[in-house]
């Protein structure tokens, strides 16, 4: 564990400052994070220790900034009409459903304004708070990273039963859903879970879109200032070969498979 | 081959009887509203004559950015026999001189800077036209007889600069289309006409105005004699596509051979020159291949347009631009739109011959316009960088006109029925380092504007510097204003631009349009004294050269209302001056936040700035926030610009933005999808104008070897951005390796 979990201080996040969000940082063009241009809250703190974690600098979730949800909906309303009709607010992370309560507060004010919203999320939690918090949520970018739960663990440090329950759930309510895949050699990349992946997921009628997200090493630096042990540091992104035989087995099941 | 021009007739109108080109376009335009899919690639003989300009270019690139120079010659519109570069395969013909990219002398500007500008290449300027300048006058000369001590000042110590007193001011738009429709014969008839109209007592004007039209009909005059040696009669009407393209770009030619302006724009002629292209192709008397064909010539030929310039130019105008500007799209008044399939052809030019900056393509955006035109715009930008963008929506009711060109780089002008006189720009941060200097030059102390107070010690008072400010940009109104009377007064009498002004109405309406440099640096010098602490560093002569800054303040370029109606408020008090003074020809102000490329030469020239600027930097450009300091993204920098109003800077709002395809969106079809929506969101709030960079590899390669000048560049990598110049050395290189392979260019 290259990171404390903080179990208590990760509860108190969604309770404390209920009129505030802790964020590590906004970005106002996103084009990579849901349909259209969006507005992108990363917000802080996060307890998946991904080995690949691009963004290790939103994981401590005591750092970044709080800020108010009143503010965030005034700086979405400023960049409403960039938004088309595909746009919005995305909220990624670190992990949004750490903070899931006052999210609902955030979404349900920004559909009040008729902004569109999506959830960046991991599936950590499948609750009921955070079924209400789906409930305003019009499209969910689920990310599931790995379908073995062994490999999950030695991936993430922690199961992906949540992740798969919150992907049925969503499944259950028929509200749109995009899945997407972190494609890393020698980690993510075994056919026959690529294949097992793909299956899991056939049937599904809420899914619009699958992306695959090929592993990159532009986060190094950021493990490097943080002064943390990166044991990916030598890893070299996926070969054309690999990238292209995941996205041929993912759309013999999948439809609109998108490899970025 | 013969063609009955009668076989479909034109919508007949009041263009019929009168100089009205707009009543033909309204009657006859076909909008188009579908996509870019009919179009056609290149012709065998484009490619061929391409590929002997390519030569040529490469040439001229190799000899220092100069092919050749005729020494021996005054440019003229009927100066020099024709010149081809390919004749049989050259569908539109017609250049300067006789020879593929060699540049003219247009002396009437001013002889001493042809001189110089020949000497630079290690030639000389023929005794025969020295010496007829030893009895001739120009402008140049004239301008500085009428000259004063205080505008001499304010020019030497960099306060006016780029002023058009010693080269050709441009900026005036032909309605070229008119030489087309209706044939030299009947312009110079109506030239005729308005003579004898201008009776009664004599005025200055009169005479004026009369002498003026008689230059206007030898022009026409030459234009003929000069299409004449190339083979054609264009005394009468063009009848058909490839005459109305010819006709157009003769009179478009005889511009270019008789006048050097900075910046000479050709108007808004593709969805005319579509009206001839449609009834052609309708007839079955040409292909769409053969329409590309005419156009891609055209477009060519507007590419090689050279003028001569010495290096010094180049400082204010970097890179030997012509801003052969050209106008697509937008709407009619009507709400119908003029997007024609023409208006595609002429974007098609950029894959069909590849990118380049001229001729200057400027799309007029809509939020109505046709979106299969909105899609082929992005797509064109994505690939090219090679558009820009204006809002139609708000300079068509602001100004009044549906039938308007852009001069220069960003200005609205009405075609035929108004033109503009250049006005260069001011230096607005040199006026505030007046303003805290006592009204001297903070370089060297020289007294440029008196009754300026001494400011007390200690750090700086918001409302007594704004006061001082205020007094400055007035007296700096005073002088701008008249150095500009005096400029276009002497530019009238010495270098009449009569070929342009022949197919314009007569005595038409007049922009003087003024300009401003560094708003940017005062918006946040002026935050920088309001909300932070600041407290000048002045050396023993008392003058700043220096400002320790104490504390943060809100900075221009991040949709924060503290500063950026400062940046309002300069641009309306600064107007609202300029408005205060006589202008030649009572031309009406107006005024431009613009720097062309010449942001870097004001920033050699001004010393350290309250804003933390260091002596010798940069400006940002045209109205752009400086450079990294609007950290809160793409579109709150975008957001600050668009709030500075229109009605204060009817000369234009320049914005440039750049962005990396992949920061647009991961697939072609999403990058486009997005740069449409930036578009529509930027014009929607009545923004002016944007400079759409989508950069590819060759900047990527550049922004590793010159990081100072990216500040900016982000890219996007799966669910985070980064700041490239912020990447190592490796990761970057990394990225220029990747991004590239196969998608983009």
């Amino acid at each position: 564990m290259y990171f404390p979990l903080q179990d208590i201080e990760a509860a108190k996040l969604n309770v404390d400052d209920p009129d505030h969000l802790r964020i590590h940082s906004l970005e106002t063009f996103g084009t990579h994070d849901g349909p259209g241009i969006r507005m992108v809250v990363f917000v802080q703190g996060c307890q998946f220790r991904c080995v690949y974690c691009q963004n290790p600098d939103t994981l401590d979730v005591k750092g970044g900034t709080l800020v108010a949800i009143d503010e965030l909906v005034k700086r979405a309303i400023r960049q409403k009409g960039f938004f088309g009709k595909d746009g919005g607010v995305t909220v990624s992370g670190g992990e949004p459903l750490l903070q899931r309560s006052k999210l609902k507060t955030f979404f349900i004010k920004l559909h009040e304004v008729g902004i569109n919203t999506c959830l960046d999320t991991n599936g950590r939690l499948n609750n009921e708070e955070v079924h209400e918090l789906l409930e305003h949520t019009d499209l969910i970018l689920l990310d599931v990273k790995h379908i073995n739960d062994e490999w999950h663990h030695k991936l993430t440090g922690l199961t992906n039963k949540n992740t798969l329950a919150l992907a049925e759930y969503r499944e259950s309510t028929g509200k749109p859903m995009w899945l997407r895949y972190v494609l890393v050699p020698g980690w993510t990349d075994q056919e026959e879970y690529v294949e097992e992946w793909a299956r899991h997921f056939k049937d599904y009628k809420t899914v619009q879109r699958v992306e695959i997200l090929p592993f990159h090493q532009y986060g190094k630096h950021k493990w490097e200032s943080l002064g943390m042990n990166y044991v990916l540091k030598d890893l070299e992104s996926p070969t054309e070969e690999v990238k292209q035989r995941t996205l041929n087995i993912f759309s013999k099941y999948l439809n609109n498979v998108v490899l970025k | 081959m013969e063609i009955d021009v009668n076989v479909i007739s034109f919508e007949p109108g009041v263009w019929n009887s009168a100089i009205n080109v707009y009543d033909f376009v309204v009657k006859n335009i076909r909008p188009y509203t579908g996509d870019a899919s009919f179009l056609s690639g290149p012709s065998a003989k484009t490619q061929r004559v391409w590929s002997e300009v390519k030569k040529a270019l490469l040439q001229e690139r190799a000899n220092n950015g100069c092919l050749a120079i005729d020494t021996e010659t005054i440019s003229t519109i009927t100066a020099f026999r024709p010149g081809y570069i390919n004749k049989e395969d050259e569908v539109i013909v017609g250049l300067q001189t006789n020879q593929l990219l060699k540049r003219a002398m247009k002396p009437f500007g001013g002889i001493k800077l042809v001189e110089s500008a020949v000497k630079e290449r290690g030639l000389k300027v023929s005794d025969r036209v020295v010496d007829i300048f030893n009895y001739a006058r120009n402008h140049n000369e004239g301008v500085f007889n009428a000259y004063d001590a205080e505008v001499r000042a304010f020019r030497s110590k960099h306060v006016l600069t780029g002023l058009p007193d010693n080269y050709a001011r441009g900026r005036i738009i032909g309605d070229y289309r008119r030489v087309a429709l209706y044939g030299t014969e009947r312009l110079i008839q109506g030239k005729k006409e308005d003579f004898n109209a201008v009776g009664g007592e004599m005025t200055e004007h009169k005479v004026r105005l009369r002498e003026e039209i008689n230059q206007q009909i030898v022009a026409l005059k030459d234009m003929t004699a000069m299409a004449a040696e190339y083979g054609f009669d264009i005394s009468r009407p063009a009848a058909n596509a490839v005459e109305a393209v010819q006709w157009l770009y003769f009179s478009y030619l005889a511009a270019v051979k008789q006048q050097d302006g900075a910046a000479m724009s050709l108007g808004n002629v593709a969805s005319f020159l579509d009206i001839y292209i449609e009834r052609d192709l309708q007839a079955g008397s040409i292909t769409e291949e053969e329409a590309q064909e005419m156009i891609d010539q055209f477009v060519m030929k507007l590419r090689l347009v050279r003028h001569l310039r010495p290096g010094s130019y180049d400082e204010i105008f970097g890179g030997d631009p012509t801003w052969v500007t050209e106008a697509i799209g937008g709407l009619l008044h009507d709400g119908r739109t003029k997007v024609t399939r023409t208006s595609f052809r002429f974007l098609q030019t950029l894959y069909n011959l590849g990118p380049s900056p001229e001729p200057n393509l400027t799309v007029l955006w809509s939020k109505d316009l046709p979106e299969g035109f909105k899609k082929f715009c992005a797509q064109v930008s994505i690939d090219t960088s090679s558009i820009q963008y204006e809002n139609d929506d708000l300079m068509r009711p602001n100004r009044g006109s549906d039938d308007y060109g852009i001069a220069c780089c960003v200005s609205y002008q009405e075609i035929g029925k108004s033109i503009q006189h250049f006005g260069a720009r001011a230096n607005l941060p040199k006026a505030l380092l007046i303003a805290l200097n006592e009204g001297k030059e903070e370089k060297d102390g020289a007294s440029v504007i008196k009754g300026i107070p001494a400011l007390p010690e200690g750090p700086l008072d918001y409302y007594r510097v704004w006061d001082l400010f205020k007094r400055t940009l007035s007296e700096l109104a005073r002088v701008y204003a008249k150095a500009m009377f005096i400029i276009h007064y002497m530019h009238d009498k010495y270098y009449y631009e009569s070929a342009q002004m022949a197919v314009v109405d007569t005595d038409p309406h007049i922009d003087i349009a003024y300009g401003a440099a560094g708003i940017s640096i005062i918006a946040d010098s002026l935050s920088a004294i309001k909300y932070a602490k600041v407290t000048p560093v002045r050396n023993e002569k008392g003058l700043t050269v220096d400002f320790e800054i104490e504390g943060e303040y809100p900075k221009y370029g991040n949709d924060d209302d503290r500063v950026d109606n400062i940046a309002k408020e300069v641009t309306n008090y600064f107007i609202g001056e300029l408005r205060k003074h006589q202008t030649y020809k009572n031309s009406t102000p107006t005024l431009s936040l613009l720097t062309i490329t010449s942001n870097v030469m004001y920033g050699t020239n001004t010393g350290a700035t309250p804003d933390g600027r260091k002596a010798g930097e940069s400006f940002a450009p045209g109205a752009n926030p400086m450079h990294g300091r609007d950290s809160s993204g793409a579109i709150a920098s975008l957001n600050s610009v668009a709030k500075l109003e229109y009605s204060d800077a009817q000369d234009g709002i320049s914005n440039t933005f750049s962005m990396i395809p992949k920061s647009l969106g991961s697939n072609r079809e999403e990058q486009i999808t997005n740069l449409v929506a930036t578009m529509d969101g930027y014009f929607g709030q009545m923004a002016h104008h944007l400079n759409v960079n989508v950069l590819n590899r060759e900047t990527l390669i550049d922004a590793y070897n010159h990081p100072e000048n990216y500040p900016q560049l982000t890219i996007r990598v799966s669910g985070y951005a980064v700041n490239f110049v912020r990447l190592s050395r490796a990761h970057q290189l990394e990225v220029i390796a990747r991004t590239f392979h196969g998608s983009l260019s």
